[in-house]
């Protein structure tokens, strides 16, 4: 079928031949998106990789070991492929991989609910490489659906050792250990069966015909796909129509769909909010006692005050300060976010609001994206992975921060509730306050469509590409899996990311509040510097230049301000509302500051962690600039408006 | 000829020949979606856009400007 390892062009030539010393065989797990490939691979090597219930999660090829037999098994978990055939990213590091990575044998997973479309890929990846083993996941799945798959039978119709598997079930995988064993000692012989074509098939290939090649190639190759699978499957009874289906029809009713979503988002964010809290509270309480018993260790050794300062107030004093207002609340929106992911849910999303992101030539799936970036905006940059076109990946990933972060909530709470709620009493206040915030929020998601739409027709011009997305059947979550890889894989990797930068940035502003020069110290003079600038955008100096500081995390911004107001040298933490309020009223805000504020909390740079993944995941440096340039610009001209058009009225 | 966004839902059809740019053309193949394949409109988003098909005990979202691209006939009982 020309899919040898001399056709395919991109060679990976990195990891040529095997290390014999580490390990005696090499395992590849190819299979479709979301057939529990990951989930096999993990039960198998015990690392956590995570797996969504979503296609396409498994960007690259990971890697780990398992035992077996005496015999040491280096893995790769393959990312999920439909077919070899196309050009997408995944299809061809899968192909890459197979072709010249030359794995021992090669596991396919299938998905036995979905057996023939499954078989595809069997049939494909059989015609490069004779060591396969079929293994037939989901069996649970399939039982339920009243399904009932001959495996001896397809074993002898495809000519290579096939293995059910539940791969929850840890038993169950034994059996697919075994016979990888068997199979790279030898002690069994696969002889695949491929599809034999038509002559017609050499004549496109001869004549350079590749869209017909291709469409005749798959279409025998299904139609094989078919006879198999009706000759192994057997119904039992008729069964009813699986409860998806019903959860379905509610979902994306006209009269439920909307409601359902928005309930299910309010209520992460507001789980997200009110719990985050009291772990705050006792991290900055926890590092607040380490960091008198610093100081104290620290004067014991004689340390200079010029290095204990800087070291601790600044240096020490932030990144823990970003620590633990970060680490709460992506600690327990991730998981929750995941839980969804892994039912399905999301999918779904993506599926409903399509139309929406459609009309700004982009997909359904920057909805997913945008959800996150509630969460936080760098995880947000970094799920855009999930978007197969180029242009609206970064499309989304260039429009992410237009959504508040957790870092930017507890900002645009306490200022709606200084500045708006005051006018009300009572528990309209705080209804006032949550409008406000609401609204805020509505701003961003409108300055979402509009800058993807400019963008879609300026920078980045395309149609949008087409959305052909399979909606995975829901699955029960498995509530402790999501808990332990949800922090370990996004909360500590954003974290992680996030304190690279704050430490630095920790000293840097340190530095910025007490060196003094002349009667100023250097925040002073930047202040003076940026401020009428400021007071164009209807802002004061000290508010931008905390902005400016505020780059490695948007929850220091507010403290930033307060310990520039009081002259303070280190960060200012005050719980209470009230006293905020009065320093900031002192210090001349009125209520135009204040909605300038929160106008440019919402649009403008977002965090250096979100940045540093923009050009991680972008691989140029070119979008993390214009990351930076788009929201920032689009804060500027819209605060200038605001105060333009206050002043005109008042 | 009919195309495949005009289908009601529920109601299962054939497939006749598709005519698309390659690379959606590539999308569909991968995902079973070819001549002679059945395929069954299941339910609509909230905004009637894209509609999701049951195809190969599958469900593959489609929106209505590819579906139209997708021409097919009815199957037979």
């Amino acid at each position: 079928m020309g899919l040898t390892s001399s056709s395919t062009g991109n060679f990976l030539k990195k990891e040529n031949k095997k290390n014999k010393e580490n390990f005696d065989f090499v395992v590849g797990l190819a299979g479709n998106p979301n057939v529990g490939k990951s989930t096999i691979f993990n039960c198998l090597t015990g690392m956590h990789q995570h797996t969504g219930n979503w296609p396409g999660k498994t960007v690259s090829n990971a890697s780990g070991y398992f035992k077996y037999k005496h015999k040491n098994f280096k893995i790769f978990d393959i990312p999920g492929t439909y077919s070899l055939m196309s050009n997408s990213e995944e299809e061809e590091i899968a192909r890459d991989f197979i072709c010249n990575q030359n794995p021992d044998v090669t596991i396919v997973v299938v998905d036995s609910t979905c057996l023939e479309r499954s078989l595809n890929l069997v049939y494909q990846i059989m015609e490069i490489t004779k060591n396969i083993i079929v293994c037939v996941n989901l069996l649970d799945e399939a039982e339920k659906k009243g399904i009932q798959i001959d495996l001896d039978k397809l074993g002898i119709m495809l000519g290579v050792p096939v293995v059910g598997t539940i791969a929850n079930k840890k038993k169950t995988l034994l059996k697919l250990q075994e016979t990888a064993y068997l199979v790279c000692s030898k002690q069994i012989n696969t002889n695949p069966k491929v599809v034999k074509y038509s002559s017609d098939i050499e004549e496109y290939k001869k004549n350079n015909m590749i869209k017909q090649y291709n469409n005749s190639v798959v279409s025998e190759i299904f139609s094989q796909c078919s006879i198999v699978s009706n000759s192994v499957i057997s119904y039992k009874s008729n069964t009813t129509p699986p409860k998806s289906r019903k959860i379905d029809k509610i979902l994306t009713s006209k009269k439920f769909g909307i409601p359902i979503m928005l309930i299910f988002f309010a209520l992460i964010l507001w789980i997200t909010i009110i719990g985050a809290n009291y772990p705050s509270q006792w991290l900055s309480a926890l590092f607040g006692y380490i960091q008198e018993k610093l100081i104290i260790g620290l004067e014991a050794i004689h340390t200079p005050s010029y290095i204990i300062n800087p070291l601790i107030f600044g240096v020490y004093q932030t990144t823990t300060w970003v620590i633990s207002v970060m680490l709460p609340p992506m600690a327990i929106f991730f998981p929750i976010f995941t839980l969804l992911e892994d039912f399905g849910f999301l999918p779904r999303i993506a599926f409903n609001l399509d139309k929406c992101f459609k009309k700004c030539c982009t997909c359904g799936k920057q909805a997913l994206t945008m959800c996150m970036g509630f969460g936080c905006n760098a995880a947000g940059v970094v799920g855009c992975r999930i978007i197969d076109s180029k242009r609206e990946k970064i499309i989304a990933m260039l429009t992410n921060s237009f959504v508040p972060c957790n870092g930017r909530f507890p900002f645009l709470i306490t200022l709606s509730m200084i500045f708006i709620g005051s006018y009300f009493s009572g528990i309209f206040s705080s209804i006032a306050a949550t409008i406000t915030v609401l609204l805020i929020v509505i701003l961003g998601i409108i300055f979402t469509f509009i800058i993807s739409n400019i963008l879609s027709k300026t920078l980045l011009k395309g149609e949008s590409t087409n959305f052909v997305l399979e909606l995975p059947p829901y699955r029960k979550p498995q509530i402790r899996k999501i808990i332990v890889r949800s922090i370990f894989d996004r909360t500590l990797f954003v974290l992680v990311r996030s304190i690279i930068v704050a430490a630095p940035a920790g000293l840097l502003i340190w530095l910025f509040a007490n060196i003094q020069i002349g009667d100023l110290t250097i925040l002073g003079y930047m202040a003076a510097a940026l401020n009428p600038f400021a007071n164009l955008m209807g802002l004061d100096g000290y508010i931008l230049a905390a902005f400016l500081l505020g780059l490695p995390a948007n929850e220091i911004v507010l403290p930033l301000i307060l310990m520039s107001y009081l002259g303070s040298g280190n960060l200012v933490s005050i719980e209470d509302i009230h006293s905020i309020g009065e320093i900031l009223k002192a210090n001349g805000w009125t209520i135009i500051t204040a909605i300038n504020s929160m106008i440019f909390c919402l649009l403008h740079f977002p965090c250096s962690t979100t940045l540093l993944s923009i050009k991680k995941e972008s691989g140029s440096l070119k979008w993390a600039l214009l990351g930076f340039a788009i929201p920032t610009a689009c804060g500027i001209v819209f605060c200038i408006c605001t105060n333009f058009i206050y002043n005109l009225i008042i | 000829m009919k195309t495949l966004n005009t289908v009601k839902l529920n109601n299962s059809v054939c497939i006749c020949s598709i005519d698309c740019s390659e690379k959606l053309q590539r999308r569909f193949l991968d995902l079973g979606i070819i001549p002679g394949t059945t395929i069954t409109p299941i339910f609509s988003s909230i905004f009637n856009d894209p509609v999701a098909y049951q195809v190969r005990d599958s469900v593959i979202a489609i929106r209505s400007e590819d579906a139209k691209k997708i021409y097919i006939k009815k199957e037979k009982a």
